[in-house]
């Protein structure tokens, strides 16, 4: 059907009343008036201002700390470093619900304790009365730095005789210690088949190799916290961030401390993307405000955004694939290294789950490497890792079609994944929609109108988030008035608080009107992992469904009890309480939920999940046409489509929104977004002035397809959609420009010079018409 | 049936699937440890009695968040791989 708004493509049959709808977000008054309040809102009484002061090396020893100049300035009140946080084993974990974390790199990363590992490493903290006081502070405290020479990219960094960054960080490989001191922090590895033999057997193979740069997130709201630790020993937190109870337990790991005197207030939050996971400033106001015993502030500017936070590595990906005469793809190679920054833990593990994710192939080899350099310490960004090595498939898949002599997008279509198939890393895909949207971007009237004009071409891509479930708690408290009070644990970044309440009221027959949805503290609500990794909509949504299973076993109860019958001769259906033979006596739940405190008093409903099974992938399908200016190297996008397979829709237009922002955020990677350092690993571009994220003049209008193959895993079928959108991007635009003007662009972003390089490089830097 | 990463591959003689039973990936482990010692330390953090932090198991295609609790059916296909990881 073709809505007012994108146009969904449904291969489901099931029938809803509230999901599939698009109501006003229970949120969107207080977002639009301001009155939303976020963490940068935080005022306390008594409360302190702090600031932090960050390395102006990528890479040197601390030899001494004198904070003493500080501490005598008028106005100061704490100045706080490693020293005050408490020691950990060097191999402590703590599992903060997306995977685990080494204690140490955590805690080193919050305060730097005998080496900084990057520009921007925290080396100490300070409290003042004002903002500028703190700021004063910051420069009277000495730092004695024996500076280290600093290695920047991922194959500097693993090359023999590179300076180490850990002296004693040795490489792993799946549990078994190398021995080898390196900065390779792991080396893995996926096979399937025998690649070596079906690569030797095949028809034609083509190979490319890619370089692409550190992105950041680019959330407009910057990292802050405010704490406050009582007398009492009780610490309250009040921050932006993707998940309070994931910030409860790194803080509980980083001071030492029981997560029970630990409350994390999540505030609204300006957009994460994966960046709000990690805590940074969240355990230096705590250690400021136990030193003063008063509430402490920190907001981080936006160069401290840039240089201090986790943005999506840099990274080198090397991908060789083959196929038979019939274009069928027989064999997979990959080499994927990224840069983690100054600790391990790169999303290469994603990486590689998602690298050949989008067909099938019967023989493949992935080795993937996790590379640690004098970088800041990388975190998730939307579909983590996915983009990176997207680009090199996609490029690989054009270039297979143009020796073959076939259409790209047909090549992927018979090479599709599809059920039942085994991916690289071992995993069998369940019902995916992969081959529907490529099907639906072949007869999308995008692909079907030609490209005319010089200096014009079209490209086409897919990409792949595999999401995840883990845990989630909803809360619901039935009113006399028949509405209901929804707390939920996930922190709402893009309209989750109505696609989880859609789903409760779905269950119940109730308006999506009638539910208050509320985002809870760590106080407030059991345990609930991090808005991330999309499963906010997947699995905090069936936890809802879950809780008005509960209030309606519950309100089962009532209606007999009302009725004066027994439990089993009353029945719930299409929103309305019946009993099985009488007719006469019915009522709907607002009737019910009136006589609520005659009837035993309140109904509170609970859900809880932790789903592993069922937690389905998506695909996103990319068409994207584009003029390259010849003399400048200048990309205009002209029309761009996405298409995804969302499962089922529950709100049509956070979808359309999700698939829109991760387009836009992909066409950013791919033209203008990089860190961009100087040797000595200085970032010279940590403003948004500098740092160029597209603006509303750089886009067309993002037009989606919501392609709904139903997750079977799920009781309304939903697969998580906020991150597969990011993946294609890059690459479609690097095919688009192939097809343009016949430059071969290897390294993102795609830059002008760049550009201009490559049209250099094909020696052409002439127009090539389009077709 | 197990398929075994390849990295741990020289364990099992390059034996990529080996048969084993058991009723969870507890019993699988300690199955595929008899019959090739050293596997049990490169799958299992002792001290804490869980995988370790760089290892997950899919079962019958789920990678599973009960870790070595998790059942496993007389026909299940049991995947060890590398974990997401937080760093």
């Amino acid at each position: 059907m073709l809505s007012s708004h994108g146009e969904i493509r449904s291969f489901g049959d099931e029938k809803y009343k509230v999901v599939g709808t698009r109501p006003i977000r229970h949120d969107g008054t207080d977002k639009v008036t301001g009155r939303a309040v976020y963490g940068g809102d935080t005022r306390l009484p008594g409360m302190l201002y702090g600031q932090v002061l960050r390395s102006p090396h990528a890479h040197a020893r601390i030899r001494s700390i004198d904070s003493s100049k500080a501490e005598a300035l008028d106005g100061v009140k704490s100045v706080v470093t490693a020293a005050d946080l408490p020691p950990t084993a060097s191999d402590e974990m703590v599992d903060l619900g997306e995977g685990p974390a080494r204690v140490k790199f955590m805690r080193d990363n919050i305060l730097a304790t005998d080496k900084v590992l990057y520009r921007g490493h925290a080396v100490a903290g300070v409290a003042a009365t004002s903002p500028h006081i703190a700021d004063e502070a910051l420069s009277l405290i000495e730092v004695d730095y024996e500076v280290l020479p600093p290695v920047v990219t991922v194959l500097e960094a693993m090359k023999e005789g590179a300076p180490l960054i850990h002296e004693d960080l040795t490489t792993m490989e799946l549990g078994e210690d190398t021995d080898k001191n390196s900065n390779i922090a792991s080396h893995m590895q996926h096979t399937l088949g025998d690649v070596e033999q079906a690569m030797a057997g095949a028809h034609l193979t083509a190979e490319f190799e890619v370089h692409t740069s550190s992105v950041h997130q680019g959330y407009i709201e910057p990292q802050n916290a405010t704490a406050f630790w009582n007398q009492d020993g009780m610490l309250t937190i009040w921050t932006s961030t993707q998940g309070a109870f994931t910030a409860q337990r790194q803080l509980g790991a980083i001071l030492g401390v029981p997560v029970a005197r630990i409350k994390v207030v999540p505030q609204e939050i300006g957009g994460g993307f994966g960046g709000k996971i990690p805590v940074y400033l969240e355990p230096v106001a705590s250690l400021l405000s136990r030193q003063t015993g008063h509430p402490v502030k920190l907001i981080m500017s936006r160069a401290d955004v840039f240089e201090a936070t986790g943005p999506t590595p840099g990274s080198y990906i090397r991908v060789t694939m083959g196929v038979d005469s019939s274009g069928k793809l027989v064999a997979a190679e990959a080499y994927i290294a990224f840069e983690a920054g100054g600790y391990p833990g790169s999303p290469v593990f994603a990486a590689a789950m998602c690298v050949f994710a989008c067909y099938d192939i019967p023989n493949c080899l992935v080795d993937f490497y996790d590379v640690v350099v004098n970088k800041p310490r990388s975190f998730a960004y939307r579909a983590p890792g996915s983009t990176h090595v997207a680009f090199a498939v996609e490029k690989v898949m054009d270039e297979l079609a143009a020796k073959l002599g076939v259409d790209a997008l047909e090549l992927r279509i018979q090479n599709a994944a599809t059920e039942g198939m085994r991916r690289s890393d071992g995993i069998v895909y369940p019902r995916i929609g992969c081959k529907e949207c490529l099907e639906v971007a072949r007869d999308h009237d995008h692909f079907k109108t030609p490209l005319e004009g010089p200096n014009r071409g079209r490209g086409v891509a897919v990409g792949y988030w595999f999401n995840i479930g883990f845990k989630s708690s909803v809360t619901a408290s039935v009113n006399n008035d028949g509405s209901v009070n929804l707390v939920e644990g996930s922190t709402d970044i893009g309209g989750t608080r109505t696609s989880i309440a859609m789903q409760f009221a779905e269950t119940l027959g109730l308006a999506a009107e009638d539910i208050n949805p509320s985002v809870g503290d760590t106080s407030a609500i059991g345990y609930t992992d991090v808005t991330g990794g999309s499963r906010v909509t997947y699995a905090t949504g069936w936890a809802a469904y879950e809780a008005a299973q509960d209030v309606k076993a519950q309100m089962l109860k009532r209606v007999a009890m009302v009725w004066e019958v027994e439990d089993d001769e009353v029945e719930f259906d299409d929103g309305v309480f019946r009993h099985k033979t009488d007719a006469s006596k019915s009522l709907n739940f607002k009737e019910l939920a009136a006589k609520l405190d005659d009837t035993g008093g309140p109904v509170v409903g609970n859900g809880s999940v932790d789903p592993a099974a069922g937690v389905g992938g998506s695909f996103c399908v990319n068409i994207v046409d584009l003029e390259v200016d010849p003399e400048t190297g200048k990309v205009d996008i002209l029309r761009f489509t996405a298409i995804q397979d969302a499962g089922k829709a529950i709100h049509p237009s956070y979808v359309e929104g999700q698939m829109q922002g991760g387009s836009v955020q992909g066409i950013g990677w791919g033209l203008n977004e990089e860190y961009f350092f100087t040797d000595e690993g200085r970032m010279a571009n940590s403003s948004f002035l500098d740092y160029r994220i597209p603006t509303t003049l750089d886009l067309p209008m993002i037009d989606t397809v919501i392609v709904e193959v139903p997750n079977p895993g799920h009781p309304f079928g939903v697969r998580g959609v906020g991150e597969a959108s990011i993946a294609p991007p890059p690459a479609a635009i690097a095919c688009a420009i192939k097809n343009a003007v016949g430059a071969q662009l290897c390294v993102l972003p795609m830059r002008p010079d760049r550009i201009l390089a490559a049209l250099d490089e094909a020696g052409d830097r002439v127009s090539v018409a389009a077709g | 049936m197990v398929w075994i990463p390849s990295l741990m591959q020289k364990l099992t003689g390059g034996a990529e699937q080996v048969a084993v039973t058991g009723a969870t990936v507890r019993q699988i482990i300690n199955e595929l440890e008899a019959a090739y010692p050293g596997f049990r330390a490169r799958l299992v953090n002792e001290e804490e009695d869980r995988l370790r932090p760089d290892v997950a198991v899919a079962v019958d295609g789920e990678i599973s968040n009960e870790g070595m609790r998790r059942k496993v059916g007389e026909s299940s296909e049991v995947n060890f791989l590398p974990a997401m990881s937080g760093g």
